[in-house]
């Protein structure tokens, strides 16, 4: 069975790049391109220096920009300061005013889905409906770890999408959610940090056997009198978790996009951490037919000691996707 | 997250009223300056007084204060902005310790970010 999943990336896979200004927006769309990765999903706050005042001419620049190199847009990732103002929080209203603001936004660039972040609430987002339906933007609400599939913060934005019956309210999985093995580059920095090997190895084994991670915590932390590298590293398995793969396909008609997060690819283009191996077949099978939109976060974990090459990390994902779509096609 | 790129190399020098230098915001995106809640800034391990603090990201100084209701302005993403510090005894020329720890307001965090750089400059 031919599979219709296509790829992309996000601008959030260069941040290190665009943050030093080693590259440029274009440099970036180029590169995907290049590697057939032509979706392109884009942080507004980050890749847009007059956020949130765009004129139509940025529009127009950034979507023939686009075109020059046979890209499109995915996705639009949006951001909401419920704490802009030190004295109180947003209001409902100021909230959902914000998140309009957005799906304008994206509906002027073109853009089809949204990335809503995971906080946002359930009742906020019923109210933004409306607004979605008509821009015909889907609001996809980023499954993003702590919380995975079935998590009951992430069934209440489901069950208001089954209530109302709308195309336009959904999630958006982060694969981060499918964490089976614990990344190299976590235990590599907190080594640097003064982590003894012992106890890093320690906290790999625990997380290997999936133990819950409070455990794990408080035996570094008190018996094992960690310092506050294995502390630290401990509480990275709080955000760890390694949800069940297989269960991905019952959520299949509630998003149309990934966020293919990940730390570091081996030489031979392989994750040593987030379970694709076992994520994409179920993708396939299930027909799923939206965009895989990498999602590099590595260099937070190596810039203290090593050049970040975002591009490299990246190409590798995409021959990983490659390879695993073509066996899953097989199968099927 | 880009620790190491806050204060910006060889960005020191003395200023009529003190010194001033050049950083970065530890951030994937930009941020209204509303959510930027402390720079606090050291030199030689002796800490300056928040009073003493100015922010300038290109459309004017601003006290730590003015920055808690500055809506309408933004710190943008991998974006170079001055910040200087009222500092009467001047700094002579050589090498010196500058720190700087950002916090931020991050909506979606339980708690603030805390960023910290600290780097040997010299004042030129």
């Amino acid at each position: 069975m031919k599979s219709n999943i296509k790829r992309g990336i996000s601008l959030y896979s260069f941040q290190e790049e665009l943050f030093l200004k080693q590259m440029n927006v274009e440099d970036c769309v180029a590169f995907a391109s290049s590697i057939g990765a032509d979706g392109i999903e884009i942080l507004p706050e980050q890749n847009m220096p007059s956020f949130p005042t765009i004129s139509d001419a940025e529009v127009d620049g950034w979507k023939q920009m686009l075109a020059r190199h046979g890209a499109h847009f995915t996705c639009y990732d949006m951001f909401l300061d419920t704490k802009v103002r030190k004295d109180r929080e947003m209001t409902d209203e100021e909230q959902v005013e914000s998140i309009r603001r957005d799906l304008l936004l994206a509906n002027r660039l073109g853009i089809r889905t949204m990335r809503v972040l995971v906080f946002v609430r359930p009742d906020i987002l019923e109210k933004c409906v409306p607004f979605a339906e008509q821009l015909d933007v889907h609001m996809g609400v980023e499954v993003h770890a702590p919380w995975h599939l079935e998590h009951a913060w992430i069934l209440r934005t489901i069950e208001v999408a089954d209530r109302l019956g709308t195309k336009h309210l959904g999630i958006l999985p982060d694969m981060g959610i499918f964490m089976k093995h614990y990344p190299p580059e976590f235990r590599d920095k907190f080594l640097r940090q003064g982590a003894r090997p012992e106890v890093a190895q320690f906290i790999i084994d625990n997380h290997e056997q999936k133990i819950m991670a409070e455990y794990t915590i408080y035996e570094v932390a008190v018996n094992m009198r960690g310092n506050t590298a294995e502390v630290a590293m401990a509480e990275t398995l709080r955000h760890a978790p390694y949800a069940n793969p297989k269960r991905i396909r019952d959520f299949i008609p509630y998003f149309r996009h990934i966020q293919a997060k990940f730390y570091g690819m081996t030489e031979d283009c392989r994750d040593p951490s987030i379970a694709y191996d076992e994520v994409i077949p179920e993708l396939v099978a299930g027909g799923w037919d939206g965009t895989l939109s990498s999602e590099y976060e590595g260099n937070r974990w190596i810039q203290d000691a090593m050049p970040v090459d975002s591009r490299e990390q990246v190409r590798r994902q995409h021959v990983m996707f490659e390879r695993l779509i073509t066996d899953a096609e097989a199968r099927n | 997250m880009f620790e190491k790129y806050l204060i910006v190399d060889d960005s020191l020098r003395s200023t009529a009223d003190g010194f001033a230098f050049d950083a970065r915001l530890g951030y994937y995106r930009g941020l209204g300056l509303s959510m930027i809640e402390d720079l606090a800034v050291s030199i030689d391990g002796q800490d300056a007084p928040r009073e003493a603090v100015r922010f300038d990201e290109g459309h004017g100084a601003l006290t730590l204060a003015e920055m808690e209701t500055a809506y309408d302005r933004r710190w943008g993403f991998g974006e170079i902005a001055t910040i200087s510090v009222v500092w009467p005894a001047g700094l002579s020329a050589g090498p010196r310790r500058v720190g700087l720890t950002e916090r931020l307001r991050v909506s979606y965090m339980p708690f603030p970010s805390i960023r910290r750089d600290e780097k040997e400059l010299s004042v030129a």
